[in-house]
This record gives C-alpha cells, sequence and structure tokens, in this order.
C-alpha cells in the first residue's frame, strides 16, 4: 500500500517537473524569435542608417547611397491625416459610449460595430478606401491612404476611451453637476480630463498600430520614389517602402529596408513604452 | 438637462403666497437655481453637445455599412459571372490539361487555390502557436518568479507591436533561408513518406515558412487572452485544489485550465482571426503561385496575398471584381471568426463562471 502510494507520488511529481520544465521550454521558445528579430534588426538596420538616410531621397537604380527621408516624410503626413479623422470619432464613440449610451441598446450596438471595425484584414481596409476615395477621385493619392488608416484607428481609440471613462467614479461628475457646472462641460473638462492619460495611452496604441500597416496603403497610397507633400498625389510611406525594398534584388535597396525597419521599429517601441510609464503611475494604473 | 427645466417649473409655480414648508424649501432651492440660471442656460449647448457626441458613434456604424456596401457593389460583376462557384470550381488548362484556377488573361477565375493557402498556413500557425502561448500563459500566471513577469509580459506584448512588415523582411532574409538549408532537407529526410513534404521547392518559400512566421505574429495575441481568462480564475480555486494535496501541474490542470477553457478557446480563435487576415508577412513568403499541392513545403498564394500582389495591376474590371470578392469573402468570415472569439473570452471574463465539471 505505501509503496505504492509512494510510487504514484513520484510519478505525480514527475510530471509536474516535466510540465514546469516544458513551459519554461515554450516560454524560451517564444522568446528566442523576439531577441532575435530585435537583434538582426538593430545590426543590420544600425550599419546603414546615416545622415542620408534621414536627408535625401532613393537614388535610381545601380547607384549607390541614397535615403527614405520622403518616406518618412510621406509616414509623417499620412499618420496625421489619420488621427484627425480617426482620433476626434473615436473619442466621439467613447464619449457616447460611456456617458449617454450607458446600458441602452444603441451602445451595445455601436460597441459590436467597433469591435467588428477592429477585426477588419488590413487589406480589405485597403480595399474599402480604394473603392471609397480612389475610384470617385481617380488615382491613388496620400488623403486615401490616411482615410483607410485613420478607420482603423477608431475602435481602438473608441474602446479604450470607452474603458477609461468607466473607470472615473460617478461622485466626480456629481459634484461637478452639483455645482451647476452643464453636463457637456461636465464631460469635457471633468471626466474626461480625469481618464486624459488613459485616453491619450489608447490614442497611441491605434497610432503605434497605424504606423506600421502597410496592407491599407497598397492601393491607396501606393508610394513615391520623390519627394511629395501634396495630398492629392501618390505618396511614399516607411512600411511601403520597406516591403518594395525587401522585395527587390539590390543589396542597397536591401540595406535601406533595414534601416526603414529600424526606424520603424523604434518609432513604436517608443510609443508603446511611453504608453507603459504613463499608465503604471497615476490615477488610472494598472490600466492599458 | 431636464432638472433644470423642472426646477423652472417649480419656480414659477410657487412664485406665490408661501402656505407650507416645503414650499418655502423649494423657494430657498429657486434662490440658488435663479442665480444659475441668470448665468445663461445650458440647454442648447448640452442638446449640441450630445448630438455631436451621438453623429461620432452613429458615423461608427455608417464607415462599416459604407464598406460593406462598397465591397458588395464592386464584386457584384464576379458574383454574377460565376457565382457561389467561385469558392469551387477549377478550370482546365487546354495546352498542358493540368487543372488550372486564376487565369487573368481569359478571365476566368476561382478563389479555391486562396482559399486553401489561407487555410493551410492558419491552420499550421494555430498548430505551433497554440502549446507554445498556453505554455507561455500557464507559465507567466502561475510558475514565474515575481520580478520576471513584467519584463516577461513586456516581451511578448512588444511581439504584438511589431508590424507585419518587419516580420515578413525578417522572413524573407532569415527564416526562409534557414528553412531552405536547414529544416527543409531535415523534414523531407524524416517525414518525407507522409507526403507532406517534399524537395520540388528549392526557394524555402511556402505554406511552412507562411505558417511559421504567421505562428509568432499570432502567439502574443492568444498568450495574453489565455493569461488573461487565467488570472480571472478566482483564488479559492487554486487553494482548494492545493489544500487536496495536488502538485502545481495538477492545480493548474484541474483548478485553472478547467475553468478557463471557454476563455482560452476564445482566444485561439482570435488569434485564428488575426492569421486569416494577415496579409504582409504571408505575401512575402507564401511563394504567390495559385496552385494547390500537397506538400507544405511547396509555393501556394492566400486570399489576402492576392489582394495585395494583383491589386494594383489588375487587367480588367472582372480581374478587379474578382480579387474585391475575395475580399469580402475574408471579411464576412474575420467577422464571424472575431464575433465567436469575442462572444467566448466574455462568457470567462465578464464573471458568467463556466460550470467545471
Amino acid at each position: 500500500m505505501a509503496t505504492e502510494y509512494k510510487l504514484k507520488w513520484k510519478l505525480r511529481t514527475l510530471t509536474d517537473n516535466a510540465v514546469t520544465a516544458l513551459a519554461i521550454l515554450a516560454t524560451l521558445l517564444v522568446v528566442t524569435p523576439l531577441l532575435w528579430i530585435f537583434g538582426y534588426l538593430i545590426y543590420r538596420g544600425a550599419s546603414s542608417l546615416n545622415l542620408a538616410f534621414f536627408t535625401q531621397i532613393p537614388k535610381p537604380v545601380g547607384e549607390t547611397g541614397g535615403g527614405m527621408a520622403n518616406a518618412i516624410l510621406g509616414s509623417g503626413i499620412i499618420l496625421l491625416l489619420a488621427s484627425s479623422i480617426g482620433v476626434p470619432i473615436g473619442i466621439g464613440g467613447g464619449i457616447f459610449l460611456a456617458e449617454f449610451g450607458r446600458g441602452t441598446k444603441l451602445a451595445n450596438a455601436v460597441r459590436f460595430t467597433a469591435d467588428v471595425l477592429n477585426g477588419v484584414p488590413s487589406i480589405v481596409m485597403g480595399l474599402a478606401a480604394y473603392s471609397l476615395v480612389v475610384i470617385p477621385q481617380g488615382h491613388f493619392s496620400a488623403f486615401a491612404g490616411g482615410v483607410a488608416l485613420g478607420i482603423m484607428m477608431i475602435p481602438t481609440v473608441c474602446r479604450t476611451t470607452e474603458e477609461m471613462l468607466l473607470m472615473v467614479p460617478h461622485a466626480v461628475r456629481e459634484a461637478a453637476l452639483g455645482l451647476g457646472v452643464p453636463n457637456w462641460r461636465s464631460v469635457l473638462s471633468i471626466t474626461v480630463k480625469t481618464a486624459s492619460p488613459g485616453i491619450i495611452t489608447g490614442c497611441m496604441l491605434a497610432f503605434a498600430r497605424v504606423a506600421g500597416e502597410t496592407a491599407p496603403l497598397l492601393f491607396t497610397a501606393l508610394g513615391n520614389q520623390f519627394w511629395s507633400a501634396s495630398l492629392n498625389q501618390p505618396i511614399a510611406a516607411l512600411p511601403l517602402q520597406i516591403y518594395v525594398y525587401a522585395l527587390s534584388p539590390y543589396d542597397d535597396w536591401h540595406r535601406l529596408a533595414w534601416g526603414g525597419a529600424l526606424v520603424l521599429i523604434a518609432l513604436i517601441v517608443l510609443a508603446v513604452s511611453l504608453v507603459r510609464w504613463v499608465t503604471s503611475r497615476g490615477v488610472l494604473k494598472g490600466t492599458s | 438637462m431636464p432638472e433644470i427645466h423642472i426646477s423652472q417649473a417649480q419656480f414659477q409655480s410657487e412664485q406665490g403666497p408661501q402656505e407650507t414648508g416645503s414650499a418655502a424649501a423649494a423657494e430657498r432651492i429657486s434662490e440658488v437655481r435663479r442665480f444659475l440660471l441668470s448665468r445663461g442656460n445650458s440647454a442648447i449647448a448640452d442638446r449640441g453637445f450630445y448630438y455631436l457626441i451621438l453623429l461620432c458613434a452613429l458615423s461608427i456604424f455608417f464607415i462599416v455599412a459604407l464598406i460593406v456596401w462598397q465591397l458588395v457593389q464592386r464584386s457584384q460583376l464576379s458574383w454574377h459571372a460565376f457565382g457561389l462557384k467561385f469558392f469551387y470550381q477549377s478550370f482546365v488548362d487546354p495546352d498542358t490539361h493540368l487543372p488550372m484556377f486564376w487565369d487573368p488573361v481569359n478571365a476566368r477565375f476561382s478563389a479555391l487555390p486562396f482559399v486553401y493557402g489561407t487555410l493551410v498556413s492558419s491552420f499550421l500557425a494555430l498548430l505551433m502557436a497554440v502549446p507554445l502561448a498556453v505554455g507561455v500563459a500557464v507559465f507567466l500566471t502561475e510558475m514565474c518568479p515575481k520580478w520576471l513577469r513584467g519584463p516577461l509580459a513586456f516581451l511578448t506584448e512588444l511581439l504584438a507591436a511589431i508590424p507585419s512588415v518587419i516580420y515578413g523582411l525578417w522572413a524573407v532574409f532569415v527564416l526562409v533561408p534557414l528553412m531552405r538549408d536547414h529544416v527543409n532537407p531535415l523534414l523531407v529526410q524524416s517525414l518525407g513518406w507522409t507526403g507532406l513534404f517534399d524537395d520540388q521547392n528549392p526557394t524555402g518559400l511556402g505554406f511552412l515558412a507562411a505558417g511559421v512566421i504567421l505562428a509568432i505574429m499570432i502567439l502574443p495575441i492568444i498568450s495574453s487572452l489565455t493569461r488573461e481568462v487565467m488570472s480571472a480564475v478566482p483564488h479559492s480555486q487554486r487553494e482548494a485544489v492545493l489544500a487536496l494535496g495536488a502538485t502545481r501541474w495538477e492545480m493548474i490542470r484541474m483548478g485553472v485550465l478547467r475553468n478557463a477553457r471557454v476563455g482560452i478557446v476564445g482566444g485561439i480563435i482570435l488569434g485564428l482571426g488575426r492569421a486569416l487576415g494577415e496579409t504582409m508577412a504571408v505575401t512575402m513568403v507564401i511563394g504567390n503561385t495559385p496552385e494547390i499541392h500537397k506538400s507544405l513545403l511547396s509555393n501556394g498564394s492566400s486570399m489576402s496575398a492576392v489582394i495585395a500582389n494583383e491589386f494594383t495591376e489588375a487587367v480588367g474590371d472582372m480581374h478587379l471584381s474578382a480579387l474585391i470578392e475575395i475580399g469580402l469573402a475574408l471579411f464576412i468570415v474575420t467577422i464571424i471568426v472575431n464575433a465567436l472569439a469575442q462572444l467566448l473570452v466574455w462568457a470567462v471574463t465578464r464573471g458568467a463562471p463556466s460550470q467545471a465539471r
């Protein structure tokens, strides 16, 4: 009896240890590609970054040198446009969900629609922007790219805003209304302001997410080898340029692609770390 | 502001002689109200603000409706030409008598190879990602020392923040050569008899490469959701199982995984949704040939990859329309998959306890 029990116990601890080992192995297997990607990116990217990268446009095929300055500018323009579309609508939708429509059927429907929009594959968003903007306009444009990315920002901003506003205690709203502050003022200056670190977090997350999107830009912004800051013209964008250069047969373009990837990832990591830093302090601790 | 209207009415109706104590109280309140009202009625501003916010909320509806309408509208041509057969028909090449699916020159299209490619690569990705993701989640929530938890969670989150084009770049320059030179020959040698691996393709591109890169990409989503539902399991469950003398693994299996399984399945389905719609990384490594092969090492294409590749160079309206119809199909499938996943995750994290048997 006792020996049988001991044997069973041994088997159980053995299984326990085996599972622990497997879990550690799984974690190592997950961390490895990440470190690999980062390490390789920094190794290849850092060696190809120089002043020309940030100040020059790509040289014609066959000449070495040149940079991706036009792509960096183009990405900036597209993202600015996208933010000016996505952030106001997203925050507005979030305020509606948290302050006006709480518990109503309309709010549930809006929430569900936002989730649907969040799940739309980015390539389909590109198709939508193509048929909504590019076809009526008759040509590819930076504006179409901005619209595609802006729509992609809405659900993230909307849902984070809602979550953050829901965390603001009711007493704060009641205090404001009790002092005779009009409702709109109370929402904007009291509730939204209290939740603003979290809302900014949401906007940054949405920004970081669309900053690296390539698929929606393929047939909206199209890309451009030259300087262009016009909203009405095809425009270069960093992720787009990386894609084109990565699949090209030229070593020099590969070099530029790695440099661009490093710049892009630095931007995104910066945004994500900033978000973590902001959320790890202040009232809204523990949310992201 | 309805309350102001009410107080206004009170104010006017009780202007007369003071009769009772309550009327006197109303009079006292109305002094304050009078002061407030003298500063202007905010009803118009409030109304305006409400409608502005409502407009924002409704525009989300409007946008989704517009997307659906556009996609449906612009895929009409191919829908009327091929109908539902678009997703399973095949043609015969008049010259070689081999089956063919995608013939832009003669405007004959079938989405079959792309559906196949999407399904195969996503399935491969899930096969690799799910055990790893659950392992990571178990390690992070149940075993990991506290000081390591933060950095590791941050690292896996970071994995989710990397743009897919950078995954693609890494895959083209690191993963594909690695597969071509080391992994694929090994697979052909050891598992070639299954017919799933043959050495016809010397490039290293193909379904397996796409599956591996997709697995790396969907891992953080599955693992963070799994972590979320696992930490939603109440501590008393763990304590109860441990108090009965269970080892840690038995505690995890009986106390945690069993309670969280619905949510974990939800996380997996959400990962599937991401894998189905993923474009850039897949486009860069899958090989982009509209063919169906049994071998996982051969080139193929996926629904998103064919759109990304051919859309700007599409010849003719039918080609465009066919590509948009593929996009519409992708849209519908991902919506269904995501909604399903959301429901499952909600069932766990929203406090509706899944019944442990």
